[in-house]
């Protein structure tokens, strides 16, 4: 058995939690223990964070037909930290054209992760002038 | 809204209530004041768009405690911009600077004249029966913290190239050194590195980072950015653009120590060293300033030293949290329109404001005074402490007696406290009240 110092980042809050994890290099979530957590999030952050590590991506894509030239987006939900170069680069080939609206989706399932490329930010259509 | 000649010869718009700034600060203010009973709110708001710096924090983790569920700032804007537009009575100008407040004496039904340009309408006065001041903050720059080297292109503020980045979609680097491990820097050390620049040092003077410990995970150690604390840039290299940036380690009074300087090949240094609150339209119509904060002193329901004239946000102290920002707002705004209700009555037989003052390792306390007669039930205190404590005590005090104590598992200058103070405490404490924090002892720490 080991312990393990861990801050939670689910919220501002931040909790000190400390982590007893089996001998071995892979162990499964149930087999690792948590304590400081102040709310059930930070044991499941915990466990998917020594296991799966996930994170929600944020970024901007292209976007044509409003006032300004980038959109905000992010992933629907976490996904696995490893891919978050890959989804980067997909969106560098993602162009959105105003009106967009917030949760509009992008891409579906992008990469296969089971996540959506969804907008964060209402953009209207611009009158271009001539 | 009416607009008729005046006097000063001024097109003159008339609004219940002026807001200044159309941020986070400005928008909660002007939605609980119109469902308090405002007749009309008037936004003024200097960008081309309402929202402020939430539109350019396209990052998520906003809105936790005031939604329960985690937004972007963008998103976080939408669903006050989304209100406002759903709410009759709330007219916001955009792309409109405002130039002056002036506060008028007594017994006039205008006591706040407002006056601005935008490029629709040029230079016209506002007469409102009450403001909220909400223009937020600045960063601090290069010159406010004067680091020495050569002047070349390519040093920016965080929150500068955050724009770049974010909203005008424009690289302002490849190789980058920030300086300054608030949470402005740490997230745009993610952000480039995820548009592919190579960010090769945090460096904090303090022994400390100020930022919060989600973004030094996910920002800095996802990416295995090394965070250098102590430290400090002590030249920066380069004739047009930057090519190099010398740091150091600090003593205890943050001195270099010669000899363990580092030097970095960069192009590019960005500056997460601190927000100003922005109150040159305060300090010019009369508020009194609290130097602990840089911003006006308020009471309970944020009115400042100028009556009918309310802050709030970070224009009266920086947040942490957006979401707090937007609670403080709503009581400014609820009382701006009370205020308009009741008319300048106040005064007279109530008795005097209740000072809370700073104790033991306590910077700042907002409100820095209280009028207990106009509580309803408690009063929130926001309070910043000067060292990092794990395991603390909270003491408010009168003279020798402690009234309230309350323990928090870890206390640091970079994460704002709240404390809610019962309205009976204030009756006990004619006087004032201290507000002290200070580590728990041994025997008090265990369980």
């Amino acid at each position: 058995m080991t312990e393990k110092p861990l801050v939670c980042i689910v919220c501002p809050r931040g909790c000190r939690m400390t982590l007893t994890l089996p001998d071995g290099d892979a162990p499964l979530p149930e087999e690792i223990h948590v304590t400081g957590n102040a709310c059930p999030r930070g044991e499941t952050y915990a466990r998917q964070e020594m296991t799966a590590p996930q994170r929600v991506l944020t970024s901007t894509v292209r976007l044509t037909g409003a006032a300004l030239t980038r959109l905000p987006v992010k992933t629907s939900r976490a996904v696995p930290k490893e891919r978050l170069r890959d989804l980067i680069r997909l969106l560098d080939t993602v162009t959105a054209a105003a009106p967009v609206h917030i949760g509009d989706i992008l891409v579906k399932n992008a990469l296969g992760t089971g996540a959506d490329i969804v907008a964060t930010r209402d953009m209207d259509a611009m009158e271009t002038p001539e | 809204m009416k607009s008729k000649k005046n006097t000063t010869g001024l097109p003159t718009l008339h609004a219940g209530i002026v807001v200044i700034g159309g941020g986070p600060a400005g928008l909660a203010a002007a939605l609980e004041a119109k469902k308090a009973g405002a007749p009309s709110v008037l936004v003024l708001e200097r960008d081309t768009a309402a929202g402020g710096i939430l539109n350019q924090c396209i990052h998520n983790g906003f809105g936790l405690h005031y939604f329960q569920e985690e937004l972007t700032g963008p998103e976080y804007a939408g669903r006050f911009l989304h209100m406002v537009r759903e709410t009759p009575g709330i007219e916001i100008k955009t792309d409109t600077m405002v130039l002056d407040v002036a506060s008028l004496p007594a017994g006039e039904e205008t006591r706040v004249r407002v006056q601005g340009v935008n490029p629709t309408e040029g230079y016209f006065q506002v007469d409102a029966g009450a403001a909220v001041l909400a223009m937020g903050c600045r960063e601090r720059t290069r010159g406010a913290i004067g680091i020495p080297g050569t002047r070349p292109a390519g040093v920016y503020t965080a929150g500068c190239a955050q724009r770049y980045i974010n909203i005008e979609g424009a690289m302002p680097g490849r190789r980058a050194v920030i300086l300054g491990s608030g949470d402005i820097g740490l997230i745009m050390a993610r952000r480039l590195t995820l548009e592919g620049a190579q960010v090769l040092a945090c460096l904090e003077l303090m022994p400390y980072s100020s930022g919060l410990q989600r973004n030094i995970t996910q920002c800095l150690e996802d990416f295995g950015i090394p965070l250098y604390l102590s430290h400090t840039i002590i030249d920066i290299r380069g004739r047009e653009r930057v090519e190099q940036v010398v740091a150091a380690r600090v003593d205890e009074n943050r001195r270099p120590i010669p000899g363990t300087e580092m030097v970095f090949d960069c192009d590019t240094v960005l500056l997460s060293v601190g927000l100003i609150p922005e109150n040159e339209l305060s300090r010019a119509a009369g508020a009194a300033i609290d130097p602990r904060t840089s911003g006006p002193l308020v009471d309970e329901s944020m009115q400042t030293s100028l009556p009918g004239v309310f802050a709030c946000g970070n224009v009266v102290h920086v947040h942490d949290l957006v979401d707090f920002v937007t609670m403080e707002s709503g009581r400014a705004g609820r009382a701006a329109a009370r205020y308009l209700a009741r008319g300048a009555t106040d005064g007279g037989t109530e008795p005097p404001a209740v000072p809370l003052y700073n104790g033991d390792n306590v910077t700042y306390t907002v409100p820095q005074r209280v009028h207990p007669g106009r509580l309803e039930k408690a009063c929130e205190v926001f309070f910043r402490v000067n060292r990092v404590m794990e395991g603390a005590e909270i003491l408010v005090t009168s003279g020798d007696a402690i009234l309230l104590r309350k323990t928090r598992p870890h206390l640091a200058p970079g994460e704002m406290e709240r404390l809610i103070l019962p309205a009976a405490l204030f009756d006990r404490a004619p006087e004032g009240l201290r507000i002290s924090a200070c580590p728990a002892e041994q025997g008090e720490q265990g369980e």
